[in-house]
């Protein structure tokens, strides 16, 4: 069965899912590439910020934060 | 916050990094991501004291050291925080360009090995470019607190180049850091380092375009690498490239047409450029966790669960604003409490050496001018520069380092970043406006950890509206005389300390407010997106914070204020007493000023003073004083109630207060500001914008709070 896939931006806290792709072009395309954010990667929402944007990631090892307009352009699904 | 001699010094500015090579003096580059100890690396092996803390891009000035291993000279440079060398900051710039066109004898790639596989990243793309790579695995310590084990000699085997393991907090693995940079810059490398695998379809076009650059001179530069850049279509690299080749590649003949096939079959293949860099940094990722996957072991499963425990805390929907701000009160009240006293007693002992200096000075048959002059002028304002200054900021500095260490700012910036988006900026300039509190020269430095050029600007012009550690005491002294009594306690300090917060709060608000009309006017535009790492705490080393910032910044700041001190009260006092047709220099002067002062609060000797403050706000209460003094009846003051005396006896109601408390939060930023400023952005135009806009606004605000209390009759 085809994996529902939805934004980044929509998975909630404590959940993890796996990137499909990236929407984004450009500039912020390298360097989500460049924490580790390609095509099988495992991230996990850790927690959104007081305002509820921006919120944590767990990426590789690492915990990123990462605006909403941002995620909403990494394409992922439930892993 | 990296508030030293040299970063704010003549040579910090620099954006390109070149160094001077001399003799057989050998080139070590230390590259890293941002935040995994490399300065820490550096102070060890160069004795140096280049300021760390817990934040990424911390470290955004270069610097060089030297160190001697063996009777051989090494010269270190530390280069800024770069998540890979596709180079997307100035930042990164200046790390890609060093490596690949400086020619170093040896690239250390610091690691953090909590965060291994993120940081292999770099360390693969920096092994394309050079094969004399030591890669240093640093904060094993932090490692072994979360039981992270990394099979260091396996790792080695698997790169190709010498890996080691270091807690160079605590000096240790260094000495084999040296020998491996040793072994590699004499060019004796232990096995053929490791070169990526690329996808099919990219390994076929590079077989064409390879065996063509090869034959040419492409100097220190491998050609698999050139050809990858060429094929990704990096143009700004490429002009690079070609300026250090001293020739056009992309039009030599056959590489032109070599690229042309390569870039038909890439095509043929479905493979766009865009999809090119995506396999190329793919690879690099995919390789990096097959890495990781064979060498590093979780021996714990909630290795994390400390740091996520904190981050509830300090950055929840609940908790997040009101921890933020009550640390950042209990910062002010442990300055103001804690300076108090010593505050007093330093300026009893130093006003009593004022009368000592005065007889000894007469009794060597000095005149009465020159005693005036050094004694009243010279030595009286720097007593009180030295007893205003000097308590909060060695309080002041150590607290900020020690949260700096901790990791923390960091989390600020994620507080907050969400107001800043909607003032279409960058969450970022929280942790330049953390920096200003230091010095607001620094922070505009600091400034450049931002991508985005437009929110740069931004950052540097707004960075005045949070007052440096040259205007806090002026603030305390003012709210302690008039707002709170001298009465001390707990209540008083507490008071004082509302009253504090509640002023940084109202620059952080204009910081806001101006940012967003600059969004909305000169510097239009959307927010760019944004990555901003989070780093796991780290409990700070509270002697050696201690001990570094009271001598690197406190003394450095202290310093430049009393070189700035001693003139401005030679020239204070020379003004009191040149008379010019019957009125001092000083009144007439002030008188001048007064006018449009009092529109705004102010009288005539606060604005002066504010004018002669330029070098250093440092200096802007003794001035102050100083005009008073010379033209008052009272020749010694000791103690604030005293001095409340004085200025109310000149005339100073709470409105004069408030008013001179906004204008020193508001006005043109120090002449070290302007000049970096200028430094920074290269432009004329913007150190004028950056100048004139906090100094409307401040004129603005004062005058309205003036005309409305005025109008109401409230003072």
């Amino acid at each position: 069965m085809e994996q529902k896939t939805i934004p980044l931006s929509r998975v909630p806290e404590g959940c993890a899912a796996r990137v499909v792709r990236l929407l984004t072009t450009g500039e912020m395309r390298r360097r989500l590439q460049d924490i580790g954010l390609i095509q099988g990667t495992k991230v996990e929402c850790l927690q959104k910020s007081p305002a509820g944007d921006p919120v944590a990631y767990y990426i590789r090892g690492a915990v990123i934060a990462l605006r909403s307009e941002d995620s909403d352009h990494i394409m992922v699904q439930y892993a | 916050m990296g508030l030293t001699a040299r970063s704010t010094g003549k040579g910090a500015m620099d954006r390109s990094l070149t160094v001077e090579r001399g003799g057989d003096l050998r080139v070590v580059a230390l590259a890293g991501n941002p935040n995994v100890g490399k300065s820490t690396v550096f102070n060890q092996l160069t004795g140096m004291r280049q300021h760390t803390g817990n934040w990424p891009g911390k470290t955004v000035t270069n610097a060089q050291g030297r160190y001697r291993r063996g009777g051989q000279e090494y010269l270190l440079v530390d280069l800024p925080g770069a998540y890979s060398l596709l180079a997307h900051s100035a930042e990164e710039e200046v790390a890609r360009d060093f490596i690949c066109f400086e020619e170093p004898d040896a690239v250390v790639v610091v690691c953090d090995a909590t965060c291994l596989e993120r940081n292999l990243n770099l360390a693969l793309q920096t092994l394309e470019i050079t094969s004399r790579v030591v890669l240093c695995v640093n904060l094993l310590d932090e490692a072994g607190k979360k039981e992270i084990r990394i099979d260091l000699p396996h790792l080695s085997q698997r790169l190709g180049v010498p890996v080691v393991g270091t807690s160079a907090r605590g000096n240790q693995g260094l000495e084999q850091l040296t020998g491996a940079v040793e072994r590699v810059c004499r060019g004796r490398p232990d096995r053929k380092p490791l070169h990526m695998r690329y996808p099919e379809a990219v390994e076929r076009a590079l077989g064409l375009l390879v065996p063509v650059l090869e034959p040419l001179n492409l100097k220190k530069l491998p050609a698999r690498w050139v050809a990858v850049k060429l094929l990704s279509e990096d143009t700004q690299l490429i002009a690079s490239i070609d300026a250090y080749l001293k020739f056009p590649l992309r039009t030599h003949p056959e590489v032109r047409d070599a690229l042309e096939e390569a870039q038909r079959h890439l095509a043929d293949e479905g493979v766009t450029p865009e999809k090119f860099r995506d396999m190329v940094a793919a690879s690099a990722v995919l390789l990096a966790e097959d890495l990781c996957l064979d060498t590093v072991s979780y021996q714990k499963a909630g290795c994390h669960d400390r740091d996520r425990a904190l981050d509830r805390l300090l950055t929840s929907r609940m908790t997040g604003i009101p921890v933020m701000l009550l640390l950042l009160a209990f910062v002010f009240w442990l300055t103001i409490a804690g300076a108090n006293l010593p505050s007093r007693l330093l300026s009893d002992l130093l006003f009593r050496g004022q009368s000592a200096l005065a007889d000894a000075l007469s009794w060597m048959g000095a005149p009465p001018w020159l005693n005036g002059m050094l004694v009243d002028g010279v030595y009286r304002t720097l007593v009180w520069v030295v007893s205003v200054m000097l308590p909060p900021m060695a309080i002041f500095f150590p607290l900020f380092t020690l949260l700096e260490d901790s990791g923390y700012l960091p989390r600020i910036a994620f507080n907050l970043d969400k107001s800043f988006q909607r003032c279409r900026a960058c969450g970022k300039q929280a942790l330049t406006m953390c920096m200003g509190f230091g010095c607001n020269a620094v922070g505009i430095t600091g400034a450049r950890i931002i991508d985005s050029p437009r929110e740069r600007l931004i950052a540097i012009i707004t960075n005045n509206f949070v007052p440096c550690n040259g205007r806090f005491p002026t603030l305390i002294s003012i709210i302690t005389m008039f707002f709170i009594g001298t009465a001390s306690g707990l209540g008083a300090s507490l008071l004082s300390t509302l009253l504090l917060t509640g002023v940084i709060l109202f620059g952080v608000l204009m910081t806001f407010v101006v940012s967003s009309a600059l969004s909305k006017t000169i510097l239009k535009g959307v927010p760019s997106s944004f990555t901003l790492e989070l780093p796991p705490y780290r409990r700070p080393q509270i002697v050696q914070v201690i001990v570094r910032s009271i001598f690197d910044r406190t003394l450095f700041v202290l310093g430049r204020a009393v070189a700035v001190a001693a003139p401005a009260g030679l020239l204070i006092w020379c003004m009191a007493n040149l008379a010019v047709g019957g009125q001092s220099l000083l009144s007439l002067c002030s008188g001048l000023l007064d006018p449009f002062a009092r529109l705004l609060g102010l009288d005539g000797v606060i604005l002066m003073a504010f004018i002669l403050g330029f070098p250093a706000n440092e200096i802007v209460v003794p001035v102050m004083l100083m005009a008073y003094l010379s033209t008052g009846s009272l020749t010694e003051i000791n103690d604030l109630a005293q001095l409340k005396l004085l200025l109310a006896g000149q005339g100073w109601t709470w409105l004069t207060a408030v008013c001179t408390m906004l204008f020193s939060l508001l006005h043109w930023p120090c002449s070290t500001s302007c000049m970096t400023i200028y430094k920074e952005t290269h432009s004329l135009r913007w150190t004028l914008i950056s100048f004139a806009v906090p100094t409307m606004i401040g004129m603005v605000v004062c005058g309205l709070v003036a005309g409305f209390a005025r109008l109401f009759a409230l003072a």
